[in-house]
């Protein structure tokens, strides 16, 4: 088999597995998206809507105070968290907002774990008067009520899953549940890089301008490619993201965080490709968290944007062929890190990204203090401080 | 040539439509699920497919969710789908696998065929197998004499029709309107639509399925489908049953309607 293909694999990863009432919008997807891909006209649309909107480039700061707990290693943080929402996920949801109006299509529907990605596709929706439903784990709106109010006060209806766990899969369920009954009217703007092809890919492109920026901006700070580029990986967009420039440049080391919630050994964790199997789910093949009968397992995690028993396909791929590495970094690691960056950086990550932070401190260690390490800091902890508070133990 | 193909080839001979019910392995419990089949039989169903409970339908409503959720409570797993797939051809009835595919690739995709096979079954309905993902399958199935069984839908093109339904063995699953399983108050007209597209490119049995509950859908179908598949419509009477011995008797009287519905449309 050919590593990529027409079909969107990534050697025996990705692919569609979906009903076939899909396949057309899917092909319809996977056909503007191609033509809007090589459209300066839509490409300069959405850079301008990127730099009046979104707020990007986004800069890069050197974390000098926290790089002394890295064992002295330089560390320099990508600063998604500054964007419009407050993460990466609004260069995604721009791209597949536009490309939603060049379909003719008037609704969009979203899954939603954390919020945050419900919360931008409610932000593209109100921006470009399309209608919004978001489908979130009934358990999940309960834990995040305040992006719940974000998401109503910009518009979207937000609907609780009841159905199998009640948690970000279940939502993804329901999500394609909506849009089988009504493709004709509605596209469904997947939150990461998973899902049926062309959304591996197609979310990939409109992230990739993170490691873009990046590698331009790290060769003019430091004159060099950095040693080290690290991400949190949930379903992997921020992390391929700011990948994809690197991945030709065979001497910088790519590294995925994964949630290891309270330790893979454990079976409580959310590290799919630490601690699973290849398989199907959610329309792609790629690591799954899975018993015997192919059962999807519930995953555990502090952080609830990382909180997927499924992860990108791209990213098995990088694994199987040794292009990228992959960790686990349990929930008391993670929270060190919030920790840490938010008292000697003065920036309060999310809980995600603090998988990332707490990754650069033990490669940083290894690498020693020659290394340039890039993290990509996906987004700010604001919707993090209750979690935090009562995970640090401060009073609220 | 599979029972399957069999019974639906007796069907046209008798110029009318199959009737085939739809039941999850391990529901409404591992034994009640044997009794179901037997009540099935029994009352004049021509083909069982047993369903193999998943973590994640996205094809399916909120009333075979919930059987699929019970039944996954109750331990099922392969041993359980496959007992219920002999217990189904022990019946002398054609029995059928209908699983979501992650369950296949863990299983191992030969063996699962071969499972299939040793087990009496027919062939196996594969929802959410695309006939790109389908090569390592077709081998499978063709190397176990079993019908590999397509769905197809309202909005799969006349250029994709021609080309899954080339792929497919037994018969042609055609669902009946856009959307997810569940009992509908009507079977769309799309339904219509799609059978005679799929006349146009194939000389399968075609074989139609999602949201019928009733004599009178079974008998408008029968007109010009070959054969009517009925699968919430059973669930929902065993979850509504007071016991297991109402449920069973419940699904014994609309068995038996639906097999006169699917006698009367032509
Ligand atoms: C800030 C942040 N980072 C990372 C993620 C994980 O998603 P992904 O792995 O697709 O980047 C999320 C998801 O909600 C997030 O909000």
């Amino acid at each position: 088999m050919k590593s990529f293909d027409l079909l969107g694999h990534f050697g025996q990863y990705g692919g569609r597995f979906v009903p076939e009432a899909l396949i057309e919008a899917l092909d319809e997807l996977e056909a503007v998206h191609n033509q809007t891909q090589k459209d300066p006209v839509f490409l300069a649309e959405l850079a301008e809507l990127h730099r009046t909107y979104t707020g990007r480039p986004s800069i890069i700061t050197e974390a000098k105070r926290f790089s002394e707990h890295a064992g002295g290693a330089r560390i320099f943080l990508k600063r998604e968290d500054l964007n419009h929402t407050g993460s990466h996920k609004i260069n995604n949801v721009l791209g597949q907002a536009l490309l939603t109006k060049r379909m003719g299509k008037k609704r969009i529907i979203a899954e939603t774990g954390a919020g945050q990605h419900g919360v931008a596709a409610a932000t593209a929706a109100a921006l470009m008067g399309l209608k919004c439903v978001v489908y979130m784990g009934e358990e999940d709106t309960r834990r995040q009520s305040l992006n719940v109010a974000r998401m109503k006060l910009l518009g979207a209806e937000v609907v609780a899953v009841t159905s199998g766990s009640k948690t970000l899969k279940d939502a993804i369920n329901e999500a394609m549940r909506d849009w089988v009954t009504n493709v004709h009217d509605t596209h469904y703007m997947l939150g990461t890089v998973a899902g049926p092809h062309p959304f591996p890919t197609m979310v990939r492109d409109f992230h990739k301008v993170i490691g873009e920026e990046s590698r331009e901006q790290m060769l003019e700070i430091t004159g060099r490619l950095p040693d080290a580029v690290l991400a949190c990986v949930g379903g992997g967009s921020n992390a391929i993201g700011i990948f994809n420039a690197f991945i030709p440049d065979a001497n910088v080391r790519l590294i995925g965080l994964e949630a290891g919630g309270d330790g893979v050994e454990t079976g409580r964790h959310a590290a799919t490709i630490t601690g699973g199997t290849p398989g199907v789910l959610h329309g792609t093949r790629s690591y799954v968290l899975q018993d015997k009968n192919g059962q999807t397992v519930e995953s555990h995690s502090i952080s609830a944007g990382l909180d997927y028993p499924g992860v990108g396909p791209e990213h098995a791929y990088l694994h199987d062929v040794g292009r990228a590495e992959y960790r686990a970094i349990n929930d008391d690691a993670a929270m060190n890190a919030f920790a840490l960056l938010s008292k000697t950086e003065g920036i309060i990550p999310a809980i995600e990204t603090a998988h990332a932070l707490a990754g650069a401190l033990i490669i940083g260690n290894e690498l020693g203090p020659k290394a340039n390490l890039l993290i990509n800091l996906s987004g700010r902890g604001d919707k993090d401080v209750q979690t935090a508070a009562q995970y640090l133990g401060i009073p609220l | 040539m599979t029972s399957l193909d069999s019974v639906l080839e007796k069907c046209r001979a008798e110029n009318r439509a199959a009737l085939i019910a739809y039941i999850p392995a391990g529901f409404p419990s591992r034994q009640g699920c044997l009794k179901v089949i037997q009540t099935l039989a029994d009352a004049g169903v021509d083909a069982i497919e047993i369903g193999f409970p998943y973590s994640d339908p996205v094809m399916d409503g909120p009333v075979i969710q919930e059987a699929a959720d019970i039944s996954l409570k109750g331990g099922t797993g392969a041993t359980e789908v496959f007992e219920a797939l002999k217990a189904a051809s022990e019946t002398g009835t054609a029995s059928v696998v209908m699983t979501y595919w992650n369950p296949i690739e863990r299983y191992g995709v030969e063996k699962f065929a071969a499972s299939i096979a040793d087990n009496g079954g027919a062939g196996v309905i594969t929802p959410d197998l695309t006939i790109e993902e389908s090569e390592t399958w077709l081998a499978a199935t063709k190397a176990n004499s079993i019908n590999p069984i397509y769905v197809v839908a309202p909005s799969t093109k006349d250029a994709r029709l021609t080309r899954v339904t080339s792929m497919t063995g037994g018969f042609v699953y055609a669902a009946s309107s856009m959307g997810v399983t569940g009992t509908r108050e009507s079977v769309s007209i799309d339904a219509k639509d799609l059978v005679s597209r799929i006349r146009k490119v194939s000389d399968l049995p075609v074989c139609v399925g999602l949201g019928v509950s009733t004599r009178e859908q079974a008998k408008s179908l029968a007109a010009y489908a070959d054969g009517v598949i009925v699968g919430s419509a059973f669930i929902k009477l065993l979850l509504n049953a007071k016991d297991e011995q109402a449920g069973l008797l419940a699904v014994s009287q609309l068995a038996k309607e639906l097999a006169l519905g699917v006698r009367e449309g032509r």
